[in-house]
Parts: structure tokens; sequence; C-alpha cells
């Protein structure tokens, strides 16, 4: 498929797209010319060494950056020009993330940090925590409902975390090294639960990882080198 | 995989008929790569002939020849022995992966592109992998994990490879 054929404005698949993003941080480049298109329900591995520009090319779909040069889009809908209001909205409506360290609210127990999306749109607490409940049994944390992040093992927290992510059921999900903190066997789990739970519920999931096992959960793979998507033939296919 | 010493081991386990060796085999040893009956009966038959398995009186019943196979003390003891033995540790390089670069470079060709292309290639073959993973069963996880770490070396070459083909350029360009 090329470039053409999945831009934003041509195909309504498309859920979240980048267009020739260049973005420096001080003097240092970034992102010089980066393009990127998901689909809806899509899973992307997006892939490069240390410092090639993955996460911030992440972080600028997400609306989270603002690029120097270039165009973001969601559903066809101009996002870096978006006001920060309605930029915030937008992730806290319509996007989920997952962060290496899940990064949980360390005052929260598990099963409000697993509420939070919710509460943080209005949904009524109770309401909010019973859906978050639901989530434990299906994580295999059944009990550690009222558990602080300091009282459980880094894999149960990242566990907690993506039910967070996962919770309001966002068009797309962003996840950044998702397992660089744990170990295989829990990698492993997360990741099974994350591509499952995200296929299940139809988000299209971005996971920014350098980690080969874990980019093979995937549908595709794009490689970002130097600040730019690399092989766009291979990245579009 | 040494088909002898594999069907000597299931052998020591209990004695055994040829088909029960080789439903074993095929269902915890090798999935997906099921071992012929012919194999299996002339395997035993070499063993047999070596000394490390003895055959029993032919049983009644229908189907094919059920004669009943036992493990000798020689038998097991080459079981033990290779059991306590490390497989060697040898380096997986891909020759024709090496020489595709070296090549590539000294050609003056996209090396890069060419890293990335068997990247894909490695990469397709890990999310069948990963498939297979989630839907089989332990054992078949297990075997697909085995292909999966070593297609990650060969991964992480690959991109320490393309990290240094600037210098590998001037090494192999005269």
């Amino acid at each position: 498929m090329t470039d053409a054929a999945i831009s934003a404005g041509s195909n309504h698949d498309v859920r979240v797209e980048a267009r020739n993003l260049v973005l420096s941080f001080g003097e240092t480049p970034a992102l010089r010319g980066a393009s990127f298109a998901a689909r809806r329900g899509e899973i992307v591995a997006m892939m490069g060494p240390s410092g090639s520009g993955k996460s911030t090319l992440l972080h600028c779909l997400a609306g989270i950056l603002v690029p120097d040069l270039g165009e973001t889009y969601f559903d066809g809908r101009r996002v870096d020009t978006m006001p920060e209001t309605e930029r915030s909205q937008l992730r806290r409506d319509r996007f989920g993330f997952v962060f290496q360290f899940g990064q949980l609210v360390p005052e929260l127990t598990a099963e409000e940090n697993v509420a939070l999306p919710l509460l943080l749109r209005g949904t009524r607490r109770d309401e909010a925590l019973r859906e978050a409940r639901s989530w434990f049994e299906r994580l295999d944390l059944q009990g550690m409902e009222h558990h602080r992040s300091g009282e459980m093992s880094g894999g149960q927290s990242q566990r907690v975390a993506l039910a967070r992510s996962l919770v309001a059921q966002p068009a797309v999900l962003f996840a950044d090294e998702p397992t660089g903190s744990l170990d295989s066997l829990n990698g492993e789990r997360v990741m099974d639960l994350l591509t499952t739970s995200a296929r299940a519920q139809g988000s299209t999931l971005i996971i920014v990882t350098h980690e080969p096992r874990v980019a093979a959960y995937a549908d595709r793979e794009v490689i970002v080198r130097d600040g730019l998507v690399t092989s766009p033939e291979l990245a579009l296919r | 995989m040494s088909v002898p010493l594999a069907l000597l081991g299931l052998l020591d386990r209990e004695p055994s008929h040829g088909y029960d060796l080789k439903r074993d085999y095929d269902t915890y040893l090798s999935p997906g790569r099921p071992l012929p009956f012919g194999q299996v009966y002339a395997t035993l038959t070499r063993l047999a002939r070596d000394g490390k398995a003895l055959v029993g009186e032919a049983e009644p019943g229908a189907g094919p020849e059920r004669k009943r196979y036992f493990i000798t003390e020689m038998g097991r003891e080459e079981v033990e022995a290779w059991l306590a033995e490390p497989v060697p540790a040898e380096p997986h390089l891909q020759t024709d992966l090496f020489v595709k670069v070296a090549l590539s470079l000294m050609l003056g060709r996209h090396a890069e592109k060419y890293l990335d292309v068997q990247r894909a290639a490695h990469l397709d073959r890990m999310r069948e992998l990963t498939h297979l993973k989630q839907q089989g069963n332990l054992v078949e996880g297990l075997l697909a994990d085995h292909g999966l770490f070593h297609l990650e070396a060969d991964l992480r070459w690959i991109d320490l490879t393309t990290a240094r083909l600037d210098a590998l350029a001037g090494e192999v360009r005269p």
C-alpha cells in the first residue's frame, strides 16, 4: 500500500497519522521529516535504536508534543494546531497511555488508579470503581484492589497500569516500552493482555519498543532511524 | 535432535511399544515434525542390535506387530551420559547474511536496505511463532520460545551491524 493510499484524506480507516514531522530539542534534531499512519484496530510496533526519535514521534501522535513543522491527525482531524485544552481533552477522552514504569499515582489504591480515566471523564465514582474492579480478575489481580503501588511487584503494577489505560476503551492506545522494566515472563504476560484487550476493544495500539519479542505481537513494525521512519515501502506495506 | 537417544530416553521411563514411543515423541518432543513409523522401528532394531534395548515377545492383538521394547543397563548409562552433556554452544552465525552484507558494501549497494528487508523477514517469522505460542499448548509454546530467542539474537546482530555499516565498509572496500 502506498503512502497516498493510507493518508487520512483518502482512507477513513486511518486512525492516527503524522506527516513530515520535524522537531528539535534546542539544537538537537529529534524528528527530521517523519511520516507514519496506523489504521483502526491496527497494532503497530515502532522500533529503532535509542535516540532515534521513536518516543518523540509517539508523543507527537498522542498530542503531548507539538512538532515544529508537519501535521498530525486523529480520525482526519488536525491535532497539532488544536488549542492545548482541546488536545488535553482528546488525550483524556480518546487516548490511553502505558509507560515503562507503570507510573501509578502512589497515593491512590490500585482500583482508584484504574478508575482514574473514567473519573476524569466525569463518570460517577461508584460506577467508575465498579468498572475498575471488573478488570482485576481478568488481569489475575484479585485481592489487590486496595493495594497501593508500593505494595505490589513491578509486574502487578504494570498490569494495573494496563487496566487503567484500557478501562475507558480508548480509540488509540500509546505504549512506550511497556515491558521495559519487567522480566521475560511478566513482559510476556503484559504483552498478551495488552494485545488481546486492544484487539477485543478494537483500539489502535502503537507500541514503542526496542525488543523484537515485543514487536512480534504487533501486526507490523516500522523502523525509526535518525528522526525518520525508514523504508516506507516496508512501513506502509 | 538425536532420534535414537530420544527414543532410548522414552524407553527409560517404562517398557513401551513402538506406537507409544512414536506418539510421545511426536506429542512432547517434536510437535509438528512427526517421526515416520519406519524410522521408529528401524531405530529400535538398531538399538536392540547394539545391546541398548531388548525386544519382548510378540503380543496378541490386531494391527501392526506388537512388541514391547525394554531398555538395557547399557542403554540407561548412555541416556544418563547424554543428558549430563551440554549441547555444543555453537555461534549461529548466518554466513549467507554476513556475506550478503559484506558483498553489498564492496559493490556499493544498499546494505542497510538489505538488512531492513532481512529484519522484516525475521519479524514476520517471529510474529508467526508468537501466534503459535498464544494458540498452542505449553510444549508448542516453549519450542516457539526457543525459535523466538534465536531469531531475536539474529536481530540484535542485524541492529549492531546496521549501526556499524560505515566502519565495515571501510574494512571491506579496498
